[in-house]
């Protein structure tokens, strides 16, 4: 039976869901010409391989940098909270700004796991691997943030409803209990999220193992995986759930995160514009993030036949759209400012964009607003050194836009004889500083033991990898398969 | 059944068929070999393919998955634990007043009660999924095939069970053959 036979609408439901749609412009964004032996290789070298000179360095920096962290942690934990720059008026300050910061950064990595999936967008495949291990550990650091901040950490589980020596329960109406709920909730299904996704991924480096080590070790998470359909079939419906339910709940993450603010009663915090506006600035600063890191290691690793310039291009254009998005949010609180006629909301304002932080808040416009403007031409959004620059900028000013919201709110709110100005102090430096040793310490291990990018679902997206099922066209096939071919259409 | 001897130990091992496993090139060959089967009656067999691919389902006579409810069912669980778990902390054992809101107040709940849900519907789908698969499960008979590795890589694998009802050493073996793999062969199990 050949295609003639069939009526479009036909032939358009004969198309496996993993076709591009020729009609938005969709191309196979992989070469047609790759094989499946191809994707297995080039992802599992960086395992197999033998470890890059640079890895050894880049751990080392990483290495000693999770050093500092330990060492500002155990210093904190014997002389106490008083040795950051925090003191009233400004309570909040760095610590905060992190928190915000780091849980921002992962958010991209559920977008681009779950959101991207329950588009079908299927460039995500080269990419959310890497976004999603990037979120587990930006999380990690995030919650180092706030549980040090309580003061005394070790009372932290005061936050959780367990009984306790008290016989009093957290107070549900507060934001802050509610982060407790979200970001753990946020952490545990990514790890759950990111595992599934793993898992025949770690099958294929089991069978791949040259040595018994690596056969049990990689086995035993592998969970005697053997890519049978009847498998793949439940498998493949709690990922879509999975991602069902990710889409929802990164959104709730950072805007639970932003009713810290938006709840309390301080110019410039309380408004209804903090939680989209939180949303996008955490897609933007993430995505950031997985472009520094991925334009690192698709050169190092060599994986440029995998993530190409296209999935570079389309994440430029993500981060022009919520780039454009956080300056709407800017502009929008000023004039809501004016609008209110509210004179300590109509301060805060003027004191941001004019006041002795005027520095960090146009730090934040340019970095933010200003440069990724840019990618408007293809030429810059198409041009790695360009969009390196370009992504390292964006982290920068999303991490003075938290800056700028936590500090110059705090600093100057109503009574003038209440006003002061935060300085950090060498532990504030050394905790964030020790926060990116502990990520990149993470990251880097995650590049040398577990596949980057995602084979099984890679290999999804290769031209030749759904058959039509209902079609005769292969040559292999005989009589037997003509009984189960739509109806030809009555004529 | 067959049986061989380790001489060094004298130790005899009997061998029982496990299963037939077809090694094909293409989707195509091994999705075809399946509606093969599916045709024939058989229950007990299996596709091995490196990732999922569509269309197998139906070419295997597959029903759908139940998953879904099971995730509404802890969800809403979840959903409802959460609100019984803040009312009676909150408003019943040790009724907290701030901001001269009522202890109870429904409102500054929704947040962890859908906290609640998403966590446990993704408990859920993560552990209905292994449990429903059997997995963790690392011993198969599929494992003692030495070419079965390559599932996971570029090949494409056809497994039929010697527990199927119509299983038969030479009709079993004829069918799977007019689906032309690339490798055909029996794989043995020990008798426990």
């Amino acid at each position: 039976m050949s295609d003639a036979t069939f009526t479009p609408a036909e032939l358009e439901l004969m198309k496996g869901a993993e076709s591009p749609i020729e009609e938005l412009g969709e191309r196979n964004l992989l070469s047609p010409t790759m094989t499946f032996n191809e994707i297995t290789e080039s992802v599992c070298a960086p395992i197999e391989g033998k470890t890059p000179l640079a890895w050894w360095i880049g751990f080392a920096i990483a290495f000693t940098g999770l050093g500092v962290l330990g060492g500002s942690i155990t210093w904190l934990f014997w002389k106490g909270v008083g040795i950051w720059g925090n003191n009233s008026p400004v309570a909040w300050a760095w610590d905060i700004t992190n928190f915000v910061w780091w849980i921002g950064i992962g958010h991209a990595g559920t977008l681009i796991s779950a959101i991207l999936f329950l588009f079908r967008q299927k460039w995500r495949t080269s990419i959310n691997r890497f976004a999603e291990a990037m979120t587990i550990f930006a999380v990690i650091c995030a919650g180092i943030f706030p549980g040090l901040h309580t003061g005394r950490p070790w009372f932290d589980y005061y936050m959780v409803p367990i009984p306790n020596q008290m016989s009093i329960w957290p107070n549900f109406k507060s934001p802050l209990i509610w982060d407790v709920f979200a970001v753990s909730t946020y952490a545990t299904v990514s790890i759950l999220f990111w595992y599934v996704g793993l898992i025949p991924d770690l099958a294929t480096l089991r069978d791949r193992a040259k040595t018994k080590a690596r056969r049990i070790g990689f086995g035993f998470f592998a969970l005697g995986w053997r890519g049978s359909n009847r498998h793949w079939q439940v498998y493949e419906r709690a990922y879509l759930i999975l991602a069902g339910l990710s889409t929802p709940l990164v959104l709730s993450v950072h805007s639970v995160v932003s009713f810290d603010f938006a709840t309390s009663v301080e110019p410039g915090w309380h408004t209804t514009i903090f939680p989209p506006y939180f949303v996008a600035g955490a897609v933007f600063s993430g995505f950031a993030m997985v472009l520094t890191l991925m334009l690192v290691c698709r050169t190092v690793f060599g994986l440029k036949n995998i993530v190409t310039m296209k999935h570079l291009e389309l994440m430029n254009k993500i981060m022009l759209l919520t780039g454009s998005l956080v300056g709407y949010a800017y502009a929008m609180e000023f004039f809501v400012a004016w609008y209110s006629g509210n004179q300590y909301e109509r301060y805060v304002f003027i004191n941001r964009a004019t006041g002795p932080y005027a520095w960090a808040y146009w730090s934040m416009i340019s970095c933010n607003v200003i440069f990724p403007q840019i990618f408007w031409f293809k030429r810059f959004r198409t041009s790695i050194p360009v969009m390196f620059a370009i992504s390292i900028l964006i982290n920068i000013g999303m991490w003075f836009e938290r800056f700028v919201i936590i500090v110059t709110t705090l600093h100057r709110d109503y009574i003038p004889s209440g006003w002061g100005m935060f300085h950090p102090t060498m532990w504030d430096i050394g905790i964030y500083v020790g926060s990116f040793g502990l990520f990149f310490t993470l990251f880097l291990l995650f590049l040398r033991w577990i596949p980057m990018i995602a084979i099984a679902e890679v290999k999804g997206t290769l031209k030749h990898a759904h058959p039509h099922p209902h079609h005769g066209a292969d040559p292999m096939h005989d009589e037997a398969s003509a009984h189960d071919a739509l109806p030809a259409p009555a004529e | 059944m067959s049986t061989e001897t380790h001489s060094n130990t004298d130790i005899t091992i009997e061998k029982r068929p496990a299963l037939f496993l077809a090694e094909f090139n293409s989707p195509e060959e091994c999705m075809h070999a399946a509606e093969k089967l599916r045709d024939a009656g058989y229950k007990k067999f299996d596709t091995h393919t490196p990732y999922p691919v569509h269309g197998m389902d139906e070419a295997m006579g597959m029903k759908d998955t139940p998953l879904g409810w099971l995730v509404l069912a802890l969800g809403m669980t979840g959903c409802l634990s959460g609100f019984a778990m803040m009312q009676w902390m909150n408003g019943i054992d040790y009724p907290l007043i701030i901001g001269g809101k009522p202890s109870d107040a429904f409102p500054s709940m929704i947040p962890v009660m859908f906290e609640l849900t998403i966590l446990l519907s993704a408990f859920a789908a993560v552990f209905g999924m292994l449990g429903m698969n059997k997995l963790p499960q690392h011993h198969h008979p599929v494992f003692y095939s030495d070419r079965f590795g390559k599932f996971s890589d570029d090949k494409f694998f056809v497994s039929v069970e010697a527990a199927d009802q119509n299983f038969n050493l030479v009709k079993t073996r004829a069918l799977l053959e007019s689906a032309h793999p690339a490798h055909l062969e029996l794989v043995e199990e020990e008798v426990a």
